[in-house]
């Protein structure tokens, strides 16, 4: 079976969100975010929107430049990694 | 109710400038917003108060009151009053951190300023969806080995939720669209559920597998045998092959915990024997085993 992808368009969410569409080409290219073109129309998918919503807080409000939010957004995925390592050790430890 | 003090909130003089401010407030944003600092509650506790804080004394007209008033806030309505009757103007809620900020304002803020976030100071109108909810589930281990539909209360609202058998202790699901509401017509936050299951006293978990102790006796582990023992899934009979030590081990594939979220999958279970032996013997028994000795 065909998997669908639901998608938002770019521009809609720059519009709802008061930000310029050059910020979302630029994140593009850092490879935050993934676009797919349909007739010329960038859209992004709905999967993607909790994270992109992040990434245009640390920009918008508190002044996180496009690299900035690369090691950040890095660093959490780690983040989370460990804390599921933790969870997993807590567990363990719970045995004894 | 206790008043706060904004200015040692935001490291700040009471001479500060407005960009003084501004340098605080981003400084300590960075350090305590909730995107990053996640599943940490002091930070989110901390970010509302700089939050609230840079609300205040961002906005000229609320630093001035703050100013006059803070330390005596409840003088505060009467200067409230005479207040609105000179101004005319509207003002908008801007409060954009509302997304992840957890929301709520001190007492001391409300009774100051009214709502939470009137009158804001910031200009740019982004939508943003509602703060998420976070709530613990406490379970028996016999109830996640099932799945099974139990209906939660959140904030006086029912919601009834389908729990996957196999749900790990410290495990979250997130229940889309039942946190906060959205600010400036932004969706709903999310529910975030952290399951705490019990340890069981009989079975012990670790992921998918089952460990669990049984005491056989001594004849049984010297001469083999069968017995019964009780898995999370019911009866099993097992055989136990002769000369069995103390403290082996064997598994019985497929008798474990159910595998989260695929259906059909179990895990294993691993059986422990603990041979147990007689505290008391009569005299016959006495005889045998010292006959049993000389062999």
């Amino acid at each position: 079976m065909m998997k669908t992808k639901k998608l938002l368009s770019a521009e809609l969410f720059c519009v709802s969100h008061n930000i310029e569409i050059s910020f979302i080409s630029s994140l593009q290219k850092a490879g935050l975010i993934e676009i797919i073109t349909m007739n010329n129309v960038p859209y992004i998918t709905s999967k993607q929107i909790v994270q992109l919503e992040k990434i245009v807080r640390f920009h918008y409000e508190l002044d996180i430049n496009v690299e900035g939010i690369e090691s950040i957004m890095q660093l959490l995925q780690r983040i989370e990694i460990m804390q599921n390592e933790i969870l997993l050790l807590k567990n363990e430890l719970r045995m004894f | 109710m206790i008043y706060v003090d904004y200015y040692k909130i935001l490291g700040i003089e009471k001479t500060a400038t407005a960009a003084e401010i501004k340098i605080a407030y981003r400084k300590l944003a960075r350090k305590y917003h909730p995107d990053l600092n996640p599943n940490d509650k002091d930070a989110h506790k901390n970010f509302q108060q700089i939050n609230e804080a840079n609300e205040v004394l961002s906005d000229v007209e609320k630093r001035k009151k703050y100013d006059q008033y803070g330390s005596d806030w409840k003088h505060s309505e009467e200067f409230e009053k005479a207040k609105q009757q000179q101004q005319t103007s509207q003002s908008q809620r801007s409060r954009s951190y509302g997304a992840q900020s957890g929301g709520d304002f001190s007492d001391f803020f409300e009774s100051m300023f009214g709502g939470a976030g009137a009158g804001g100071g910031r200009s740019r109108q982004a939508k943003y969806r509602g703060e998420d909810f976070n709530a613990e589930l406490h379970l028996e281990l016999i109830e996640a080995y099932n799945t099974h539909k139990q209906t939660i209360t959140v904030n006086d609202k029912n919601i009834r939720i389908t729990i996957p058998a196999g749900v790990e202790n410290g495990q979250t699901i997130k229940i889309v669209g039942h946190g906060g509401p959205g600010t400036n017509g932004g969706p709903n936050g999310d529910l975030i559920i952290t399951f705490k299951v019990s340890n069981h006293e009989k079975y012990k978990r670790l992921g998918d597998t089952v460990y669990l102790t049984i005491d056989i006796d001594l004849y049984t582990a010297i001469l083999g045998g069968e017995i019964t023992i009780e898995t999370l899934s019911g009866k099993v009979k097992l055989n136990v092959k002769s000369g069995t030590q103390n403290g082996s081990k064997i598994k019985l594939a497929g008798k474990g915990f159910p595998v989260y979220k695929s259906e059909g999958s179990f895990g294993d279970l691993i059986v422990t024997f603990n041979v147990t032996i007689p505290k008391e013997i009569n005299e016959k028994q006495k005889v045998l085993f010292t006959e049993l000795s000389k062999m």
